[in-house]
């Protein structure tokens, strides 16, 4: 399946908003793998796309032309039905706001996407999940009960549960403060070198890119740079060449 | 402010359209049941001013005690020889006597022709050119000798045409007459089912059993002479049971029993739309809090802006004042809509209403715009205050939520002692001595009001557990969309306890009646199987309840193979200064009825002879009798005769056949004219079976309006009128659960709306639209279910406390209509969360995690 060394591909895609004389091009034909194992950061100023192309490679979109293939799947050849389960089994989400269900224990939190499923967890892996994040004592707290940090490392876990293909982050720091952030970024690193978890992660901030083995940057709807892992003052530099 | 109220109005047409339908359907039936009872009480009025259009004075029998209720008593007749008097008195240019009654049509098939349940007049018409007479001659000519007129309705409906013979029933066997003419009374529907037979005078005498009798004089007066000149001349000859009044006079009078009816039928269904409305109510009031949690930072930035407490409170005040008057004006007009559908269940039913075209009154339109306004307004009041309470810091905070009320800590408390209040006010209403009707009613809608209100709000306490309980099976087989289902109905019990609440009134409701009808019916099958002894059929009404002439049991007691027949004579007598149902037996009941005698015997009922009577025990106690005592029965034409007490009986609790007082046949039938028979028994050589059967149908067929039933058969008959009842009833509660549906889908659709995000965080992480579709519909069912199963228990405590006061019913608890009430209750969830399902599937996961 994974054949080509890479799990996940956009290949020349395009995505446009709207149409006719309103209509937004946000991306103009992007090309991307990304490896097994990988962490890669894709980064950018507003409205450079980097969100688009997070979520047409998250199959939560559709590109409007090129293909996305995820785990060896063409994501625009499937139907909605077919896409969920794709989402379902190969792709985790670590969202900027954490996006918790409030009524839900932390432990049911982090079990939700095998839940809905229909499967049952692998004890082993859930009770290793819930040391890694550091929650093992706090499993059966609400989210209302949680900090904001510890909320985040329930998402983190949630998206890792069901080991999937890649796991996708989208600003996991932005809504933290920084000591905070700091150690959501450790725990994300850790994980993607000691499970092998691929990931990609859009941010705006260069300390979290910091942790990627790859930093693209867009603008205007193209990748416009690429950087290898790099320390926080090249990649702010970097940003101020695209933005420029 | 008020345009911020106004524009939010404006933006959210969605959720006010769906609020509004819960008044607008409440106010639907106010108004549907003020146009339907103005419209039947206009077609009335039109009927009787109608009939006394050319009479100037009438002049009628006066029965010494009250015959209105159609028991088998009528006002005694006069004589021939009054109209001979009467026409030779100066003040008289016209006089003309009548007689009237039933007359059954006998339809080609030999059977009895019945519209609906609606009466069957029959009457003679003198002369057609009368001014007396209120009918039009359509086609032939006005009966002669043997002749008969028919209406066009039943012409036509039955196929009979001038020419034509056509059986009728009166007092005697059918008997053929020739059709002569086709007549119309007004507009087509004007009578509802009524069939008229009309008849030259001597005939209809015969046939009516009246012979040289009239039951009206119609008079006209010369010109230059007062109606009251008239009416005093008249009153010099009058014997003392007849009566004369003025022809408006008479016409109010012919009126007072179909107004009593009306008002009864008018306050009947009013108390449906003020359920509808009341439960309206909770929906609003509901949908109001569920926005203005969800408005919590608009408001608050509106507070940062400036606006004070008052403003705030005015801005959503208006806003439901706004979608009161939006709701009430739609529903206003929807209830004209509805009258419409009203006159066809009642009809539907078997019970046809008289209709001369619609009515729309003012009366009509002020009474169902205020409720309809009103109820809305006061049902914004308590979110409305809830809406002042938001700081003005909330603007800038996430997910800040409403300070809890100063009152809070006392809510359970309050809740409780409402719940206390409401049963104490019931208890008093069913139990309180010396209460009028009026007073009763009051207590006992009062009670019910505060029991619902307080069950509605301590109903919070037990969202937890029940939700978890009725949850289970969504649980088990749902997998995780049946899991969130549970949980988000838990998620915030207030919202799900008000939204069940609405739905529980309802289901409370048809519960009690449920309760009451099994009461009922379990009753009455052990009272007909106590008392129903070693009698093989009874004969009775084709419609089960109306008095029958003799003939038909004289008949059938002359037929071979027939033992023994017992009747029950029945009709209204007088004692005590008080009219009551009275009834009378002849000999043969001691063999075929079984009483409990507190004094007497079986015998009494064979031995009452000229002066005897028996009473129930009740009657006795209230009225200090024994065996012994005397009564002085007065008869409806005024005779005065005193009997002795032979028996006192202890009737079963589903009561018995017998009036208060019961004396014999033969003395019965010297007191009353044309004496009517409730039901007769009939014992058999060889008992129940086909042969017999057979034989008393061939009698019967010459009396098509009676029909043969087995014990069984008479039982069943009996419970059939009152399953048409409890349809009625049933179709009118289901407004109110309607109203309610309306509310779970205004619930789920803003609930919806407010977890947009998380929505669109679980189809991120898998879960697929089936799914979403469930876990909304999952959550709609455990809602629905709260309330039904708090409805269920609630209709069967009102239910109990209500048999417990009624004497004659016994409590029952009908298992079988409560499943299928739990299970109609599993649809209404099913169907309340088709469309917020939809909607929720629908969401665009992109666009719903982008949410704020």
């Amino acid at each position: 399946m994974i054949s080509n060394g890479y799990v996940v591909n956009a290949n020349d895609v395009t995505r446009r908003y709207g149409e006719g004389e309103a209509a937004v091009d946000a991306l103009r034909g992007v090309s991307l793998d990304v490896s097994s194992g990988e962490l890669v950061a894709v980064m950018g100023p507003s409205g450079s796309g980097k969100s688009t192309l997070m979520h047409l490679m998250a199959a939560l979109d559709k590109p409007t032309s090129g293909t996305i293939t995820i785990a060896g799947q063409d994501v625009g050849s499937l139907s909605d039905a077919d896409v969920t389960k794709l989402r379902r089994r190969h792709i985790g989400f670590v969202f900027q706001f954490f996006n918790l269900l409030p009524m839900l224990t932390a432990e049911e939190n982090i079990v939700l996407p095998l839940s809905i499923a229909g499967e049952k967890p692998d004890r082993a892996f859930l009770e290793g999940l819930l040391d890694r994040v550091g929650l093992a004592d706090r499993r059966h707290h609400r989210p209302s009960e949680l900090s904001g940090g510890q909320q985040q490392r329930v998402a983190i876990a949630r998206a890792l549960v069901s080991q999937p293909t890649v796991v996708f982050a989208d600003e996991p720091t932005g809504n933290l403060d920084s000591k905070t952030g700091a150690e959501i970024l450790e725990l994300l690193r850790s994980s993607a070198e000691e499970l092998g978890q691929t990931m990609m992660m859009v941010t705006h901030d260069a300390q979290a890119a910091t942790i990627a083995d790859r930093v693209l940057f867009l603008a205007d709807g193209r990748i416009v740079e690429e950087l290898e892992r790099s320390p926080a003052p090249e990649i702010l530099a970097a940003m101020a060449r695209v933005s420029a | 402010m008020i345009k911020v109220g106004l524009a939010g109005l404006l933006g959210r047409k969605l959720r006010t359209a769906l609020t509004a339908f819960a008044i607008v359907l409440g106010v639907a039936m106010v108004s549907g049941t003020l146009v339907l009872t103005g419209s039947i009480d206009n077609a009335f009025n039109f009927i009787f001013t109608s009939v006394r259009q050319g009479s100037d004075a009438v002049i009628t029998g006066k029965a010494a005690v009250d015959v209105t209720q159609g028991q088998g008593s009528f006002a005694p007749t006069l004589h021939d020889s009054l109209l001979v008097k009467v026409r030779r008195l100066d003040g008289v240019a016209l006089a003309e006597g009548s007689v009237n009654g039933t007359a059954t049509l006998i339809d080609h098939k030999g059977k009895a022709i019945v519209f609906g349940g609606a009466p069957n007049l029959g009457f003679s018409i003198s002369r057609g050119a009368s001014p007396f007479n209120p009918l039009t001659l359509i086609s032939g000519a006005w009966p002669g000798q043997g002749q008969i007129v028919i209406d066009r309705n039943t012409a036509k409906r039955k196929h009979f045409a001038v020419g034509d013979r056509i059986g009728v029933q009166a007092e005697g066997p059918v008997q053929r007459f020739r059709i002569s003419g086709i007549v119309t009374f007004g507009a087509a529907s004007a009578l509802g089912g009524a069939t008229l037979a009309g008849f030259d005078t001597t005939t209809a005498q015969r046939i009516f059993d009246r012979p040289n009798q009239l039951d009206e004089i119609a008079i006209a007066r010369k010109p230059g002479f007062s109606e009251d000149a008239l009416l005093s001349e008249v009153r010099g000859i009058l014997p003392p049971t007849a009566q004369v009044r003025s022809g408006t006079a008479q016409a109010q009078e012919d009126q007072k029993q179909t107004d009593s009816f009306i008002s009864f039928l008018r306050d009947f269904l009013l108390a449906f739309g003020g359920i509808a409305l009341f439960v309206g109510s909770f929906v609003i009031a509901n949908s109001l809090s569920i926005t203005i949690a969800q408005r919590t930072r608009e408001l608050a930035t509106v507070r940062t802006l400036g606006a004070s407490r008052r403003q705030v409170l005015g801005s959503i005040v208006v806003e439901a004042l706004v979608m009161g008057v939006l709701a009430s004006v739609t529903g206003l007009f929807l209830g004209f809509g509805l009258a419409k559908l009203l006159f066809k269940l009642f009809d539907a039913v078997g019970f046809t209403l008289p209709n001369s075209g619609i009515v729309f009154q003012t009366s009509a339109v002020i009474i169902a715009l205020v409720a309809g306004i009103g109820v809305t307004v006061i049902a914004s009041l308590r979110p409305a205050l809830r809406a002042t309470r938001v700081p003005p810091i909330a603007a800038v905070r996430e997910g800040a939520t409403l300070p809890p009320s100063r009152f809070a800590r006392y809510r359970t408390l309050g809740s409780a002692l409402l719940t206390v209040l409401g049963f104490a006010a019931l208890l008093w209403g069913l139990f309180g001595p010396h209460l009028g009707t009026k007073q009763v009613l009051l207590f006992m809608g009062l009670g019910a009001v505060c029991i619902f209100f307080g069950v509605a709000l301590l109903s919070v306490r037990v969202i937890q557990p029940l939700a978890g309980v009725l949850g289970w099976p969504a649980r088990r087989f749902g997998g995780a969309a049946g899991v969130l289902a549970r949980d988000n109905a838990r998620r915030n019990p207030q919202r799900t306890a008000s939204t069940a609440a609405a739905l529980m009134i309802g289901l409370a409701l048809v519960t009690l009646v449920a309760v009451l009808a099994a009461g009922i019916t379990s009753s009455f099958r052990g009272a007909v199987e106590h008392i129903w002894q070693n009698a093989d059929y009874a004969i009775t009404a084709q419609n089960n309840f109306s008095p029958i002439p003799p003939a038909a049991a004289n008949a059938v007691a002359k037929s071979p193979g027939v033992q023994a027949v017992a009747n029950v004579r029945t009709g209204n007598a007088a004692a005590f200064g008080k009219s009551f149902f009275a009834t009378a037996v002849n000999p043969a009941a001691s063999t075929m009825f079984k009483l409990d005698w507190q004094s007497g015997s079986q015998q009494t009922l064979a031995n009452l002879g000229a002066d005897g009577a028996f009473v129930d025990k009740d009657y006795a106690k209230s009225h200090h009798l024994q065996l012994g005592s005397p009564v002085v029965l007065t008869f409806s034409n005024g005779d005065r005769t005193t009997f002795v007490i032979k028996g006192i009986f202890d009737p079963p609790t589903g009561g018995s056949p017998f009036g208060r007082v019961t004396i014999s046949q033969a003395t019965w039938d010297r007191h009353e004219a044309t004496p009517q028979n409730l039901y007769s028994f009939v014992r058999m050589s060889g008992g129940e079976t086909d042969q017999n059967r057979a034989a008393l149908e061939r009698v019967l067929a010459q009396f098509p309006n009676a029909k043969v039933a087995t014990r069984q058969q008479f039982i069943d008959n009996q419970i059939s009128a009152l399953n048409s009842i409890l349809n009625i009833l049933y179709v009118l509660l289901a407004l109110s659960v309607i109203v309610s549906v309306f509310g779970i889908v205004n619930t789920l659709v803003l609930t919806v709306f407010e977890r947009t995000r998380e929505i669109g965080m679980l189809r991120a992480i898998g879960m697929t639209r089936r799914q979403v579709r469930r876990m909304i519909r999952q959550e709609s069912v455990i809602t629905a279910l709260i309330g039904g199963v708090l409805g269920i228990a609630l209709g069967i405590v009102l239910g109990g406390l209500l048999v417990a006061r009624v004497d004659f019913i016994v409590f029952s608890v009908p298992v079988g209509s409560l499943i299928v009430f739990a299970f109609a209750t599993i649809v209404v969830g099913i169907l309340a969360a088709i469309f917020p399902a939809r909607r929720a599937a629908r969401l665009n996961v992109l666009e719903a995690l982008q949410y704020e």
